[in-house]
């Protein structure tokens, strides 16, 4: 009934944006997003000595973001979230071995498979308690694991999955040695996923997801269907992991058993500790602390890093992270 | 009023856990627009019949009815989306976030957007009126921004009923909506539960008989699970049985 103008006005009284562009505030790209990730895409060539293990970093973030999904978004917890990892991983690299060396086609193919794997696993969300969720998603990496390691004709078994060749991607970018074209195509694969992580978790979906992490009970009584909307977001997830996997074979040529290991998927939950979960940001903070700090201090102490890398982290969770990243806050009390 | 169209209509529930016999036989009927309150000592299976109604746990015997329709093996979202909506006596809210997400989600679910992915959260005008709406309804405008954890405790109370109501319920189920709320955050929530809409059929749960008496025309009284006496609000105050059961318990009336 009122103007526009009026409305605007009315809420300007209280000193307000109207709810409209509260709304709007909320999910507007800020000005370092997008600075942040041209910096990422030139990364490769601004530090070229470093493509490989920016590389690793950008197919772990994307990792971290497909968990984030379901941790942080919906508090459902995997400690086998390596299983559509590696199922994207081997997909992609008999892919690419016995179908087409294509990338984006092997990469497609790669989140795919591990989309409807995700999807069948998804059932089981549906009944059961978070423990017995634990225990599915960690009993099938490891049946994954096994059955990689004896389908030999197939996987290659323990030796894994070698000579997987790629053509170039998009026909024009070959892979070279040093790994820049490489780096820079997880990277941009980890930009279109992340843009569209960003989107889903800011539409009326994403919210009622969050509804659903933090009042589950109250979700169900105001009509959202809970168990769907936990099937469908683990079943993306599950693809976007997926895909993290799918680059790493792709990358490096090669897909081995221990795609599906324990630790990958233990390291991943690490990352969501150190980068904070429920804002997709931390997947990728966590993915290059946790990597730069490996690399760093492997580098000093080859033998003993998990040390140290074990401390930060006691560190990190007794300290906390918001007094960890303000030094100044250690000492003397309230200052700013 | 007894002319009324009949909006929910529960016939002989019954919920036994075990042995035990929480509710026994309960036959109640909601009229169109009616203020129905449901009293009854601690312990009278007052949340259980809500549980019930609303599908949290599934009747032993008898059937509900939601506008003629049966909806007793249904599940609670699905109530939802048919009319059925609840508060509760404590806050189920979403911490992180604030108000106006709150609502703006819940209208969105509620208008079929709820699945939608692509389109960020606000954009549809239509959902952003209701919002605003609501947030003036329920004195939540000026904290609309703010995390729902951080909120003084009468405003969280009306967010609660606010979240009901952009369900657009056709009945909603008030379970207890002032309990606890300090007095100078009180008259601003009776004030809204005074406003519901009048369309609205409202099923009042609540231990508050200044409010009860204020807001029904209508009365059930439950003791032990089943149905003592149902009627106007006159009737019930004077009816002896009522005062028995109250008086077993004296302190009951007496206190909010």
């Amino acid at each position: 009934m009122n103007q526009p103008q009026d409305d605007e006005r009315r809420w300007q009284l209280w000193g307000l944006n109207s709810p409209q562009q509260a709304l709007h505030n909320k999910q507007r790209w800020k000005l370092w997003e997008p600075v942040l990730w041209l910096l990422a895409l030139a990364s490769p060539w601004l530090l070229a000595s470093h493509a490989l293990i920016i590389n690793e970093i950008a197919i772990v973030a994307l990792f971290a973001v497909s968990l984030d999904l379901i941790l942080g978004y919906t508090g459902i917890v995997s400690l086998g979230h390596a299983a559509f990892f590696g199922m994207g991983a081997y997909a992609a690299a008999l892919f690419a071995k016995l179908v087409m060396p294509d990338p984006l086609v092997g990469l497609l193919f790669g989140m795919a498979v591990a989309t409807v794997l995700g999807a069948v696993c998804s059932l089981t969300i549906m009944r059961g308690s978070d423990l017995t969720r634990l225990m599915v998603t960690l009993g099938v990496a490891l049946i994954l694991m096994e059955l990689a390691n004896k389908l030999d004709w197939l996987t290659g078994g323990a030796d894994g999955l070698q000579g997987v060749v790629l053509g170039p991607v998009l026909g024009r970018f070959e892979f070279d040695l040093q790994g820049q074209v490489a780096a820079a195509y997880s990277i941009a694969v980890l930009i279109v996923l992340f843009v569209l992580a960003r989107r889903l978790m800011h539409s009326p979906f994403g919210a009622t997801l969050t509804a659903i992490r933090d009042n589950r009970l109250r979700a169900m009584a105001i009509g959202i269907p809970v168990t769907a909307r936990l099937a469908v977001i683990y079943t993306i997830a599950a693809g976007v992991a997926g895909a993290a996997g799918a680059l790493l074979a792709q990358t490096t040529g090669f897909a081995s058993v221990d795609v599906f290991a324990f630790d990958r998927s233990a390291d991943l939950m690490l990352l969501l500790v150190i980068g904070g979960t429920g804002w997709l940001y931390g997947g990728v903070a966590g993915a290059i602390v946790f990597k730069v700090m490996q690399d760093a201090i492997s580098s000093i102490t080859p033998q003993y890093w998990t040390f140290w890398m074990g401390l930060f982290l006691v560190v990190l969770v007794l300290v906390g992270r918001e007094r960890l990243i303000r030094p100044w806050t250690w000492f003397g009390g309230k200052k700013k | 009023m007894s002319q009324a169209e009949i909006v929910l209509s529960a016939q002989g529930l019954v919920k036994r856990f075990g042995g035990i016999t929480a509710t026994g036989n309960v036959t109640l009927n909601l009229h169109k627009g009616a203020r129905h309150a449901l009293i009854g000592p601690n312990g009278a299976g007052k949340t259980t019949l809500i549980n019930l109604l609303t599908g949290v746990l599934e009747p032993t015997e008898g059937r509900i009815l939601l506008q003629g329709e049966d909806i007793t093996s249904l599940a609670p979202h699905q109530r939802v989306r048919r009319g059925m909506v609840r508060t509760f006596q404590i806050n189920q809210l979403f911490d992180t976030l604030t108000p106006l997400e709150t609502l703006a989600l819940t209208v969105s679910q509620h208008t079929g957007l709820g699945a939608r992915w692509w389109q960020p959260l606000g954009r549809s005008t239509q959902v952003v009126e209701r919002c605003e709406q609501l947030l003036e309804q329920f004195h939540l405008a000026e904290v609309m921004n703010q995390k729902t954890n951080v909120l003084a405790y009468g405003k969280r109370r009306l967010l609660e009923i606010a979240i009901a109501l952009a369900c657009e319920p056709r009945v909603l189920l008030l379970d207890e909506p002032v309990a606890g709320v300090p007095a100078g955050e009180r008259e601003e929530l009776l004030q809204t539960v005074a406003a519901l809409p009048a369309d609205v059929s409202v099923l009042l749960i609540e231990h508050d008989m200044d409010l009860v008496f204020s807001f029904a025309n209508r009365m059930t009284v439950l003791v032990n699970g089943t149905v003592l006496t149902e009627g106007d609000p006159d009737t019930i105050a004077k009816d002896p049985q009522v005062k028995a059961v109250y008086l077993g318990h004296g302190e009951e009336m007496a206190h909010g």
